[in-house]
């Protein structure tokens, strides 16, 4: 058995392993330390297919900068927040789980309608990646694919534009908590009383 | 060299451990997980068919999935946030607003 076979048959396993464990288990911060196992099997897949900027890209971004952004968000809005119990669509679990098993039954049948079971990649390393992984990647990124290079460049941008946006939005529209636990008794901390009242000069609101 | 089918397997079986988590999970953080569970199996598939066909286009549209999914990141955790602010929850089934 050659060997790149045996790291696929360690790590494909694991991988999906790890994907079940994370969509099963219930705390949301051990679901993203599988996922980040899961990221770091994904990227040894890309090294094995040929890949190895891929792999570097992976781990950097995902097993780097998307999981510190979950990991800051999942701390943000309290740790043991799991799902809530029970179920609002009577039998949702079951359904899920028979549409997921369909979808893997449906694409085995395409696999094996489309190339076959029994095909055997050709070619090798030099083949894919003539001059070196990184240098032919740049070839075809810049050369072929240049224009939507520049537009997701500008997604980038607007996306790190809009999250801003959202995040910040605090100051003109109340919350909903914010609106029941101060209804009527101090609207004047927002300028919404008769001027003139009591206590509106002068007072710092809480 | 791997067979191209066994990994076209492996990221079916990612991709639909990634749809049961979306179908399946109300915790809106997790959902956003298993988005990116099929996004990663839908690169795997990507990257195999670029090494098979020897064709380096598989490989720059997986670079530009990881682009477009660290942004997608940012702006659903954004809202999720913001969902967190208004609604005091971040369960996917109570956000109906714009349920019919």
């Amino acid at each position: 058995m050659p060997l790149d076979n045996v790291v696929f048959w360690v790590f494909a396993p694991l991988s999906v392993a790890t994907a079940i464990g994370m969509i099963v288990v219930r705390n949301a911060v051990h679901a993203a330390l599988f996922l980040v196992v899961n990221f770091f099997t994904i990227a040894v897949m890309y090294l094995l297919l040929d890949a190895p900027f891929l792999f570097a890209v992976q781990i950097v971004v995902y097993a780097g900068a998307i999981m510190v952004l979950f990991l800051f968000v999942i701390m943000l809005l309290g740790v043991d927040r799991g799902d809530a119990p029970g179920e609002r669509l009577l039998g949702q679990r079951t359904t899920a789980v028979i549409l997921a098993v369909a979808i893997v039954a449906e694409l085995a049948t395409a696999i094996r309608a489309g190339i076959g079971f029994t095909t055997r990649a050709p070619g090798g390393f030099d083949a894919v990646n003539p001059g070196g992984n990184p240098s032919a990647l740049a070839d075809v990124l810049f050369r072929d694919y240049f224009f939507p290079f520049e537009v997701t460049s500008i997604l980038l941008i607007v996306a790190a534009v809009a999250a801003m946006v959202l995040a910040l939005r605090r100051s003109k529209s109340l919350s909903q908590r914010e609106i029941e636990t101060h209804a009527g008794d101090d609207l004047e901390a927002y300028g919404l009383a008769a001027p003139g009242a009591p206590g509106t000069v002068g007072e710092p609101s809480r | 060299m791997i067979r191209l089918p066994l990994v076209l397997m492996f990221s079916a079986l990612l991709f639909s451990a990634g749809v049961y988590g979306v179908l399946a999970r109300r915790n809106a953080v997790m959902v956003l997980m298993a988005i990116e569970l099929m996004l990663n199996a839908v690169n795997v598939n990507l990257v195999a068919f670029s090494s098979s066909l020897h064709q380096m286009s598989g490989q720059v549209f997986a670079l530009f999935i990881i682009a477009v999914a660290a942004a997608e990141v940012g702006i659903g955790l954004a809202i999720v946030i913001l969902l967190f602010r208004t609604r005091e929850s971040i369960n996917v089934d109570e956000v109906n607003l714009l349920k019919w």
